[in-house]
């Protein structure tokens, strides 16, 4: 049974080979393709899990041997496969929510001359996610690491003829290489604290190691998870990696990817719980991610880029809860796994509108909708609830465990926290009501309008083929892309119910990542009770500004803070400022140390070498008498020399 | 009187000869205070000779010469070439070894 | 105690006067050797420097060397130098003035920092003690001088030999020109001249005046301006040639003025005159 590992990561990585070099000749089949071998890794994730529920709690643990990659003296990497309760968590999300989102691509990319390579570079990201998730020891989990990041730069910027999305490629790839340089350097110190990076050892000895490097080595793998998950303060990539085609968006920048960062930090719990200085700063940067997300994603009016602040959001109480030691660790991965669900389906959903809507995203051009595409409305609408938290949805169950487990950190660490999830939560309600009802409620504000305005978003290409530049015919997408929508929607329902009821979620995952209670100070109902309160405030206040005054189809100026958020509060000017700026300077003084210093030494020893040389020359005047008076000197000097020699 | 005096003396004669080499431009002339130069140089052979009581001193001074015919014959020489295809014996204007 | 003995540990008081005055002598042959602007001069101070050498290489002992110096030194090479002072040109005086900037001052820098830390030297060393060469002159020096050479410094003696010899060739070589062709004759030269029409009869003499050997002086045309071609043709290359016309003129004016002065008559003005002073 444990060979069946390699294959989860075989299929996808072979269908990407052979999509990629297959050329022209396989543009015909090709989606489907990549559909079947995502399909076929999900189908191995399965019987694997289900060989894995046959054992006892345990033993649920597969490893799997493949040859030593780097033998090096002390220094020994091996290909090793770990198929845990943890891992395989995930490979059943990746694959599941991948092959529904391969289904939904072929639908959505249909007008897409290039959908094949697009197929190869989905299998490519499955491959390197299934390996970044089933490695065993860190250097192959980086391997995995920055074989998405990879992908997500390739995916990024498919419409590679687009400045922007080229552009965002660029930015996405270029920060997460700053969480990159963190992993390396977490692996390196784990070199020299244990001697070795698999995970058996390190997490064994983790508790030899003093605090000090503990803290080191967690700190720098939470700059990682922080690049690759989006959050303060690199989080500045995800919006604009919207500019990859939707499914991506769905794909990778909601349900996978970005979560790699919450799974590196879980995984890495023998480590983090031994630094309680690094977990406080882990819990510290998902508070504030958080509100962040949650902030942006009230101004967007770009609905993709709304979702990736949600999405930021999201993470960010994940990070939360991984901060938060075994009281969180379940949860935050229980709710990435609802996350998966409804992030995705929403993603697709929007897809679907913007699909039925010429490309458009600017939810000002949007309205009433619901009776144009109702399969999109009602999945689109219970991701909403799901996300927003709504009773007995997957969102209400996760996101409250969260909560709970916030305040239950204890003391007034444990008050700000949950205080902050709370107020996410109900910034969460008000944002998503505000997407739900700008979309699919009020008034048909795409009619009457002649064209589009060139200054408006981006448009994804696939508009030019089908030439529309006339008032959208706003229609429901073909079922390639509503199955995997009502998929997914279900998911969203009964995910959080499943896992919930009966912490059936807790003891699945409880033998690798340990569980504590934590004593809260307020009870599982108190907290529920708030959560609902903080619910209906957002969805009321959203309803209040959106529901019942129309929509003006051209963005207000807004206030203070709604102008910052639009343009993402800041974080690019912030980046502009410190860094490039700083660079900036820091280069040009570089540049004069460099033309002043080091070329003034150089030069200068250059040039009194060469004017000495000068001077000297005219001391080669051809005259055979100066020749002999330096002779003579000479000899004048010898004899001196040899009476000193004589005198000492 | 010390014969040292004699030393002392040769020492002079070729101080004196070697400035002249540094400062006359005549050929010629430079050529006489090289003569001069290592007849001082024979004057203390000649010296040294009797300080040590043997003649190898002598024996040395009488190789000087012999070299220093051979080198005024050939030395000589070369100053009536350079005469006659300059018109002038200073060694000034042999100064093409230069920049 | 014998002449011979006595030179060896000792000096007598005749030595020591013989010393210093000879010694003064050959510093200030040396030094006119030196500072003497004519290179006749020069070779003349030089031989006198090294006749007194030649005496205190007797004194010293060294008897062979002493004659050696007489004869090869001083009778033969400073005959060379002689002869080719005076193929080179005998009258030409050399200018002391120094052309090379700074050459002189750091000549006689040199010259002095060396001579002094030569003497010092030599005051320094402790060379109190003198063997004298009674014992090694025994057999009479020459005998003694043989000895060495042919036996011990047989292979230098060899050497030097043919370095002699390599000399004399190496000198013919640089002062011999090969002839590349066929003199030519009387005959054809004679031919030659009438053909070309120049100079057909021999060339004119000089202006031989009864003053000194006036061979540098031009002889003067019929017309009373001087000719160059009656001046031999070395002395015209070393541009020895004295205008005896304008000499004679320039020596009349002399006389009258010096007889105006005697009068006290100022005709002449004496800026000319003096113009011509200088230029002489």
């Amino acid at each position: 049974m444990e060979n069946l590992i390699a294959l989860l990561v075989a299929a996808p990585l072979l269908g990407a080979a052979v999509l990629l070099c297959g050329g022209r000749r396989l543009d015909a089949v090709g989606h489907w393709i990549g559909v079947l071998m995502s399909t076929a890794s999900f189908v191995f994730a399965v019987i694997l899990f289900a060989d894995l529920l046959g054992k006892d709690a345990e033993h649920r643990t597969l490893m799997q041997h493949l040859w030593t990659w780097i033998p090096v003296e002390s220094f020994q990497a091996d290909v090793t496969f770990r198929l845990d309760q943890l891992s395989i968590t995930f490979v059943l999300l990746i694959t599941g929510v991948g092959s529904l989102i391969h289904l939904y691509s072929v639908g959505y990319m249909e007008h897409d001359e290039r959908r094949r390579r697009f197929f190869g570079y989905l299998n490519l990201f499955l491959a390197a996610m299934l390996l970044l998730v089933i490695a065993d020891n860190y250097l192959l989990l980086y391997v995995g690491w920055e074989g998405v990041g990879l992908a997500s730069y390739l995916l990024i910027g498919f419409w590679q003829h687009k400045p922007s999305a080229a552009t965002a490629a660029k930015k996405a790839f270029l920060v997460n290489r700053v969480g990159d340089m963190g992993l390396s350097i977490a692996i390196m110190l784990m070199f020299t604290t244990f001697g070795t990076f698999a995970f058996g050892p390190v997490f064994s000895h983790a508790g030899d190691a003093s605090e000090g490097k503990l803290t080191a080595i967690a700190l720098m793998l939470l700059l990682a998870a922080c690049g690759k998950s989006a959050q303060v303060p690199l989080q500045s990539w995800l919006g604009d990696a919207m500019e990859g085609p939707t499914p991506v968006s769905a794909l990778i920048h909601a349900a996978t990817m970005v979560t790699a960062g919450v799974y590196l930090i879980v995984r890495s719990a023998s480590i983090f719980n031994g630094a309680p200085d690094a977990q406080t700063a882990v819990t510290v940067v998902g508070a504030v991610t958080l509100l962040f997300g949650a902030i942006v994603g009230c101004a967007k009016d770009d609905i993709k880029k709304a979702l990736a602040g949600s999405t930021m959001s999201q993470i960010g109480y994940m990070v939360l809860a991984a901060g938060l030691g075994p009281i969180g660790y379940v949860f935050a991965i229980m709710h990435l796994v609802t996350h998966g669900f409804f992030k995705a389906g929403l993603f697709l959903g929007a897809g679907s509108v913007m699909h039925g809507m010429n490309d458009e995203v600017d939810m000002r051009k949007y309205g009433g909708l619901r009776k144009y595409m109702p399969i999109t409305f009602i999945t689109f609408g219970l991701g909403y609830l799901a996300i927003i938290g709504f009773p007995f949805l997957s969102g209400f169950y996760s996101k409250d465990k969260i909560i709970e487990a916030a305040f239950a950190k204890g003391g007034t660490e444990g008050w700000i926290l949950g205080t902050c999830a709370l107020v996410g939560a109900a910034i969460t309600a008000f944002y998503m009501t505000r997407v739900m009802l700008m979309t699919f409620f009020g008034e048909e504000r795409w009619k009457n309008q002649p064209t589009r305005s060139p200054e408006a978003p981006s448009a994804e290409p696939a508009a030019e083929h089908r030439g529309e530049h006339a008032e959208p015919h706003p229609h429901e997408s073909p079922k390639v892309m509503t199955i995997p929508m009502i998929v997914l929607a279900f998911g969203s329902v009964f995910a959080g119910g499943f896992f919930g009821i009966g912490d059936r979620f807790l003891h699945w995952l409880e033998p690798v990542t340990g569980h504590s209670e934590g004593d809260s100070p307020l009870s599982a109902g108190a907290v529920t009770g708030a959560t609902m309160v903080c619910l209906v405030i957002g969805v009321g206040i959203a309803y209040a500004m959106y529901g019942r005054r129309p929509v003006p189809s051209v963005a207000p100026r807004g206030s203070l803070l709604t102008r910052a958020a639009r343009r993402d509060l800041l974080q690019d000017d912030f980046n502009h400022v410190v860094l490039v700026r700083g660079g900036e300077h820091l280069t040009r003084s570089l540049v004069y140390v460099d033309h002043t210093l080091v070329d003034g030494v150089v030069n200068g020893t250059a040039a009194s070498v060469g004017g000495l040389s000068g001077r000297m020359r005219r001391l080669q005047n051809g005259f055979a008498r100066s020749y002999a008076v330096s002779m003579f000197g000479g000899a004048a000097i010898l004899v001196a020399a040899t009476l000193l020699m004589r005198a000492v | 009187m010390n014969p040292v005096n004699y030393l002392y003396l040769s020492a002079l004669l070729f101080t004196i000869g070697a400035t002249g080499v540094l400062i006359r431009r005549n050929a010629i002339v430079v050529f006489m205070c090289i003569e001069l130069m290592l007849n001082a140089c024979n004057l203390a052979f000649v010296t040294f000779s009797r300080m040590h009581g043997n003649l190898d001193g002598q024996v040395i001074a009488f190789f000087t010469m012999v070299v220093a015919a051979a080198e005024v014959v050939v030395g000589l020489a070369i100053i009536v070439s350079l005469f006659r295809s300059r018109h002038s014996a200073s060694v000034d204007d042999a100064s093409l070894m230069k920049l | 105690m014998s002449p011979l003995q006595l030179a060896a540990y000792s000096t007598s008081t005749g030595e020591a006067f013989q010393f210093w005055v000879l010694g003064t002598v050959a510093v200030i042959g040396a030094l006119s050797t030196v500072f003497m602007k004519k290179a006749v001069h020069s070779a003349l101070s030089l031989a006198g420097t090294m006749i007194v050498l030649a005496v205190f290489y007797l004194a010293n002992g060294a008897y062979f060397l002493g004659i050696v110096q007489i004869v090869v030194y001083t009778g033969a090479i400073m005959m060379l130098f002689l002869f080719v002072v005076m193929l080179v040109g005998v009258t030409a005086a050399d200018s002391l003035k120094e052309t090379i900037k700074g050459q002189r001052w750091l000549a006689l820098l040199c010259g002095l920092g060396f001579g002094i830390l030569l003497l010092a030297g030599i005051g320094n060393a402790s060379l109190k003690q003198f063997d004298g060469l009674a014992e090694a002159n025994a057999n009479g020096n020459v005998q003694g001088l043989a000895a060495l050479i042919f036996t011990k410094y047989v292979f230098a003696f060899e050497i030097t030999g043919a370095l002699l010899i390599t000399a004399a060739v190496g000198a013919m070589v640089l002062t011999h020109r090969e002839r590349t062709e066929r003199a030519k004759t009387q005959r054809e030269l004679s031919e030659e001249r009438v053909r070309e029409g120049k100079h057909v009869p021999p060339l004119p003499a000089p202006g031989v005046y009864a003053r000194h050997n006036a061979v540098d002086i031009a002889g003067l045309l019929p017309d009373g301006t001087p000719s160059e071609l009656t001046v031999s043709k070395t002395l015209r290359d070393r541009g020895q040639i004295r205008d005896v016309s304008a000499e004679a003129l320039n020596d009349l004016r002399a006389l009258e003025q010096r007889a105006q002065e005697r009068l006290e008559r100022t005709e002449i003005e004496p800026a000319t005159f003096k113009r011509e002073e200088a230029s002489k």
